[in-house]
């Protein structure tokens, strides 16, 4: 092969990879300008009524901070805060819930987790009906959960707890149960030889391999589920969601805006501590590996 | 081979530690334990479990709730069931679109490696940290009260949360990007705006739209809660259903969520393992928890 052969077979395989690339980034843009003016028009996308609301959104912003002077500082934030104390019980109700609904749905969620794990059931009926009630369990948003409990259990925190630990239940044996997919079959085969039972095998066996993680998984659940406890008092299901639904509701601006505050300084305070102690915990699991 | 007692004991006289962890190790546990029951007790006690309105509501969750659900009905509302669904991916598509938009010439901004003036990047990501913090329903919450009912205020809460999201995912991709490259287009004469689309584009926009399409399939179940406060989408169907006793109908509702759920799910991925090729998206495990970790914070 000459050169300018070669010079002209990458030039046609140079032309053919540029119209491949063409052709691909075409067809993208056209399927994407297609689902674009097929969601503007389903969704009555309004581009004036956005621009009109968009100021009326920084005004409501706006009046959240009630106005503070130097002089009368202290006097302006206790007027501002002045429901603090009906709003950190509120608070401490939400972080309750959270606590609670961390704790049972980890119980109940990691006990099924060792029969949705392939590797320690024998039973497939039994793997395959734990795995969808998990899915089911975690699909359904827990606010939808929330609606439902509070059907039956009237206003109040008791809903929502039940409905952050079902989700919880879910999401909880899901990850579990992948943990235990993946420990070393071993030791539960010297529990086994030594004369163990299959609840000694899971608590002897599979237990101290899986510990650190299932720890980790469960700090960061907490983290979600504060977050989900702040939510679910919109439906009526307790906790500090239920004051910032009516102040939102009621137009009391600066109400909300104390409210708001106090969630994300909770929610940041918490994903700190809570991303530090899960540090710290895999730091210890990779040392003593 | 096998122990006699006394040599078992006489081990454990030699290496304590070897059979149980030290008394003060022991100790800590213990009271953690303790700790941890003891505030859940107290939990049950202060929400309730232990009176009789838990008996009574397990009662009628069982007896009335859970009974009515089944069988779903409402098939002939099918159509309206469908276009709110319908109107639910496309405030999430909108949403992500909106927010990917924005987000884009910020995350240059609170890149290290593109914005030499410190204070704007730690601000720029502050704010991203910010706009995250609050849940999507809050700020459907506001948004409705501001911009008014339906899809446009599920739309910019999705779209503002999203901004906050893609600001920290799209910079930590242009952070972590190849500098040889960027230094040869700049080498051959290019100007800036040249640098950004053939040194940086190239290695990054793969990774961005992998990340877009994972919060468009996210954003779906987000936006399919947020009618709940009156933001649009087929979560105002369901609470409106739940709330009139119509329990049934909420089933349907329930089951048509879940299976869109998944339809969107499947071809978002697969989708995705197109655009940055399969061998570059398998790590899922991996990928799933920075992402979740993304949605929590």
């Amino acid at each position: 092969m000459t050169a300018s052969e070669a010079a002209a077979r990458f030039e046609r395989q140079y032309a053919d990879h540029r119209r491949a690339r063409i052709a691909a980034s075409t067809l993208f843009w056209v399927a994407f300008a297609i689902c674009f003016a097929v969601s503007v028009v389903v969704s009555k996308f309004d581009v004036v009524a956005l621009l009109q609301g968009l100021p009326r959104t920084g005004d409501f912003i706006v009046k959240m901070v009630p106005p503070i002077g130097w002089s009368s500082f202290g006097a302006d934030i206790a007027e501002w805060y002045w429901g603090i104390g009906k709003w950190l019980t509120s608070l401490l109700n939400t972080l309750l819930m959270a606590y609670l609904a961390t704790v049972l749905g980890t119980a109940i969620g990691g006990a099924l987790s060792f029969l949705a794990a392939r590797n320690l059931v024998k039973s497939y009926a039994v793997y395959w009906t734990t795995r969808r009630v998990l899915e089911i369990a975690r699909t359904v948003p827990d606010i939808v959960w929330a609606l439902l409990f509070v059907l039956a259990f009237g206003i109040g925190p008791l809903p929502g707890v039940l409905a952050i630990t079902v989700h919880t239940l879910g999401a909880q044996g899901k990850l579990f149960a992948e943990v235990n997919e993946n420990v070393s079959m071993l030791p539960i085969e010297g529990v086994r030889a030594s004369g163990g039972n299959w609840l000694q095998e899971m608590r002897f066996g599979v237990l101290p391999q899986a510990l650190p993680n299932y720890m980790s998984y469960t700090f960061w659940r907490i983290e979600l589920n504060v977050r989900s406890a702040t939510i679910v008092g919109f439906v009526g299901a307790g906790g500090i969601g239920h004051d910032l639904f009516t102040s939102i509701q009621l137009l009391y601006f600066a109400d909300a805006g104390a409210i708001l505050l106090i969630v994300v300084a909770t929610i940041m305070a918490i994903d700190m501590l809570s991303e530090r102690y899960r540090h710290r915990l895999i730091g210890k699991e990779h040392l003593s590996q | 081979m096998s122990l006699a007692g006394g040599e078992i004991e006489a081990l454990r006289a030699r290496a304590p530690e070897a059979f149980a962890p030290p008394g003060r190790e022991r100790l800590r546990r213990y009271l953690v334990r303790v700790a941890v029951a003891a505030l859940t007790v107290y939990c049950l006690y202060r929400f309730d479990f232990f009176s009789w309105s838990f008996v009574d509501g397990m009662s009628k969750l069982g007896a009335v709730v859970i009974s009515q659900l089944f069988p779903p009905s409402g098939f002939e509302l099918m159509p309206q069931f469908l276009a709110s669904m319908g109107e639910t991916i496309a405030m999430a598509f909108l949403g992500t679109v909106l927010g990917a938009v924005v987000a884009f010439p910020l995350a240059f901004l609170a890149s290290k490696n593109m914005m030499p003036a410190r204070p704007v990047q730690f601000g720029t990501r502050r704010l991203a940290d910010l706009l995250r913090a609050f849940d999507y329903l809050i700020w459907a919450l506001i948004f409705v009260r501001a911009i008014g009912l339906g899809p446009m205020a599920g739309i910019m809460a999705i779209a503002i949360v999203e901004v906050g999201t893609f600001v920290k995912l799209y910079s930590e991709a242009i952070e972590n990007l190849d500098r040889k490259q960027m230094d040869g287009v700049r080498a051959a004469g290019a100007n800036w705006p040249q640098i950004i689309r053939f040194g940086v584009l190239p290695q990054v926009l793969p990774m961005m739209v992998s990340n877009t399409l994972y919060m468009f399939e996210h954003n779906v179940r987000s936006a399919s809660i947020l009618g709940i406060v009156g933001a649009g989408g087929i979560g105002f169907l369901l609470a409106d259903r739940l709330r009139a006793y119509e329990l049934q109908e909420a089933c349907t509702i329930i089951i048509l969520v879940i299976l869109t759920v998944y339809a969107i799910d499947y071809l978002s991925k697969r989708l995705r393992e197109r655009i940055i090729g399969a061998e570059r998206s398998a790590p899922a495990a991996d990928d799933h928890s920075q992402f979740e970790d993304v949605k929590a914070r």
